[in-house]
């Protein structure tokens, strides 16, 4: 059964009672609130994941609640607890979403170690995963948004899980978040993206999330192999521009970027090689959407130096591309 | 699962039960968290699962479900503890640039010397015990390896050096590793006036090249008594009741008439009373660990029966995880009462009350009365 198909107010029921038990990726949650906000976003965002039957071991139960005294009526608040303690400060109530999204991040990163974890978004085309390791405002998830509209498909936008075991990328499918001006961006590239409302006023601005397609939610078990490791990077009136990347140098900035490479300890090293030995290694910059979708379809279609479309620059070792219009 | 104690139980007995329902390993895993045991839970349950096809997740895909939250905390303890190992070689090499020598007390002494409540430990802080004629020149000695008293609030630093067993925490500025300098191991203000000349003259070397030291194995057990009976705060009050069963179970293997030498060691140090509940709680928790020979020893020590009862209530509540699933109406309350009376054993009212008064308005004004308290922002 899928979240989608509960009937009348049953989702609310079990946000308020037991709890609703989801499973997004391999993870199995029990999410509990009395939020209204919560609800609403899950029935959003959430209709395709599937449900866990009672009596399955849930991976992480967390509680979205109101806030402790005063704050239940006065400057209303929304607290996350886990294990029964609180671990963020309180947000405003108004942030509830935001905040059930940043708290599922972090039970995943900070208690999942089966996986080495990157701050990345990660999507597949043709069995290999293109994994997009950036810093905020690098317009990482813009681009992530973007290409999983354009055929390619998503597994995950903020936390690239990689199995220790056989060095896969697995798929999350959770909301793919947006902020500040990307919302509208996305709104005008995709009309038909399903976006949730926005959430004015966090600590990292105006916040929005959207809906994974159901076609990749339906493909949620098909792990990938890293193909492609790619650093993108926003850059108002920039021409696209896709350059290779040397490889130590790549190992070093994704180390950068995970969570929990020192839990991995040296095992984690030899994953990171291991991923970059067998994958490309780009720098990208843009500013036009639609551009970055088209040169990552070359990416994909291994058509970098094709006649009149991507063409070299005056780079002697023909490393740097440009898209030509 | 509704049995508060269970997780104590499963942990400190051998050849338990373990549960079958998922929804009970949850519980379990979740208190375990709390109680900074996940990586015990993870070694005594990792252990039985070969003889438990019940357990949730065993037969789903690999890397998923609770044999993964198992070995994730273990790869938790192990980073943990290399760190951990590393800092006090450091703090080991810049004590003995000075020429002091870096006696361990609790968790680094396990993790260094080996013992077994190192195993699957969580380790905070590293806690040394130097002599207290010494407290100035191995500040310095630290200082110049990094550690600094990161906390320069004047109320604080006067606290601790006029009052406490120990000077305030000592922060390395490159690498965030902190270490407790003590001068004895109960504050001299408190009922416990414990000589800590006594304990450093019979500190014994770790191994052969003198990098570590720590206290002798009596003292080790002392201390971990005192330390679980004088807290405030209870969030690893389980974890250090394991710690002292561990001790003792090793120690009366490894040590000659060793119970004997426990009992005389208590009675010369004033440490009687912590040394009772102590052994009463692992008894009560666990497994009988005082042979019988010893018994009327044991006896000896019990204190005062209302100060005993009263005593033994609350710690029944206290030694709990602190989670939602373990509370029953007064234990809040019982973690308070155990809160206040650790401060009244560590001081006279006079200094205790304005004590009081001034942490409990600092923790609701933090920042002082007009700025807000921040939200982390999460990732």
């Amino acid at each position: 059964m899928r979240l989608g198909q509960l009937p009348g107010r049953e989702l609310q029921r079990r946000l308020q009672g037991d709890g609703l038990t989801l499973r997004t990726g391999p993870f199995g949650f029990r999410l509990r609130s009395p939020l209204p906000l919560v609800a609403q976003g899950l029935a959003q965002l959430y209709a395709q994941m599937p449900l866990i039957d009672d009596g399955r071991f849930i991976d992480f139960s967390l509680d979205i609640q109101h806030g402790s005294g005063l704050h239940r009526w006065l400057r209303p608040q929304a607290c996350f607890r886990f294990d029964g303690q609180a671990v963020f400060e309180p947000l405003p109530a108004g942030h509830a979403y935001p905040l059930l999204e940043w708290a599922m991040n972090w039970c995943i990163s900070t208690h999942a170690h089966q996986y080495l974890i990157l701050h990345a978004a990660v999507l597949e085309r043709g069995g290999g995963a293109l994994l997009m390791p950036a810093p905020p405002g690098s317009g990482k998830s813009t681009l992530c948004a973007a290409l999983a509209l354009s055929g390619w498909r998503l597994l995950s936008d903020e936390l690239a899980l990689v199995s220790v075991s056989d060095g896969r990328i697995w798929p999350l499918c959770r909301p793919v978040g947006l902020k500040n001006a990307s919302i509208d961006v996305i709104r005008g590239f995709a009309p038909h993206a399903e976006i949730s409302r926005v959430t004015q006023g966090t600590a990292k601005g105006s916040v929005a999330h959207m809906k994974v397609p159901d076609a990749h939610v339906a493909r949620m078990d098909e792990a990938a192999k890293t193909r492609w490791v790619v650093f993108p990077r926003f850059q108002a009136g920039a021409s696209t521009m896709l350059a290779r990347r040397p490889r130590a140098d790549t190992l070093v900035e994704l180390a950068r970027n995970a969570f929990n490479i020192a839990v991995q300890a040296e095992a984690g090293f030899h994953m990171l090689a291991d991923m970059v030995e067998g994958a490309g290694c780009f720098d990208f910059r843009y500013s036009n959407l639609p551009e970055a979708v088209a040169s990552f379809d070359c990416l994909a279609g291994g058509e970098l130096l094709p006649a009149g479309r991507l063409a070299s620059t005056a780079d002697p070792l023909a490393q740097t591309l440009v898209v030509t219009p | 699962m509704t049995d508060p104690d269970r997780l104590a139980q499963l942990l400190g007995r051998t050849g338990d039960r373990w549960p079958s329902a998922p929804g009970d390993w949850e519980l379990l895993l979740s208190q375990a968290r709390r109680a900074r045991l996940q990586g015990r839970l993870a070694i005594t349950a990792l252990a039985a699962i070969d003889q438990t096809p019940a357990v949730p997740g065993a037969d789903g895909p690999p890397g998923v479900g609770l044999p993964a939250h198992l070995h994730s905390a273990l790869k938790v303890c192990e980073q943990v503890a290399q760190g951990m190992r590393l800092e006090a070689e450091r703090l080991s090499a810049a004590l003995a640039q000075a020429g002091h020598r870096c006696v361990l007390l609790k968790g680094a002494a396990y993790l260094c010397a080996s013992l077994p409540p190192a195993r699957g430990r969580l380790f905070g802080d590293i806690d040394i015990l130097v002599p207290q004629a010494a407290l100035a020149p191995v500040e310095s000695a630290l200082m110049a390896g990094g550690w600094i008293s990161t906390d320069q609030d004047a109320y604080l630093q006067r606290y601790y050096r006029q009052w406490m067993h120990e000077i305030p925490p000592l922060t390395h500025v490159k690498r965030g590793s902190t270490v407790d300098v003590h001068h004895t191991i109960a504050p001299p203000t408190s009922a416990f006036q414990v000589d800590g000349q006594q304990l450093l003259a019979a500190a014994r070397p770790v191994s052969e090249d003198g990098r570590f030291w720590m206290l002798q194995p009596v003292d080790m057990v002392l201390h971990s008594a005192v330390h679980l009976f004088a807290e405030g705060e209870f969030d690893s009050g389980l974890r250090d009741l394991l710690d002292l069963q561990d001790l003792l179970r090793h120690f009366e293997r490894t040590e000659s008439d060793f119970w004997p030498t426990l009992f005389a060691r208590a009675h010369a140090l004033g440490l009687t009373r912590p040394l009772h509940h102590a052994l009463h709680h692992a008894e009560r928790l666990f497994e009988p660990i005082v042979p019988l020979a010893h018994q009327a020893a044991a006896r000896a020590i019990t204190p005062a029966r209302l100060p005993r009862y009263a005593m033994q209530a609350l710690l029944v509540l206290a030694l709990r995880p602190n989670h939602p699933g373990c509370d029953q109406g007064l234990t809040g309350l019982a973690r308070w009462v155990l809160y206040l009376r650790s401060h009244w054993l560590r001081m006279p009212l006079s200094l205790l009350l304005p004590h009081l008064v001034r942490k409990a308005w600092l923790r609701r004004f933090p920042d002082g009365l007009l700025s807000p308290a921040r939200a982390i922002p999460p990732r």
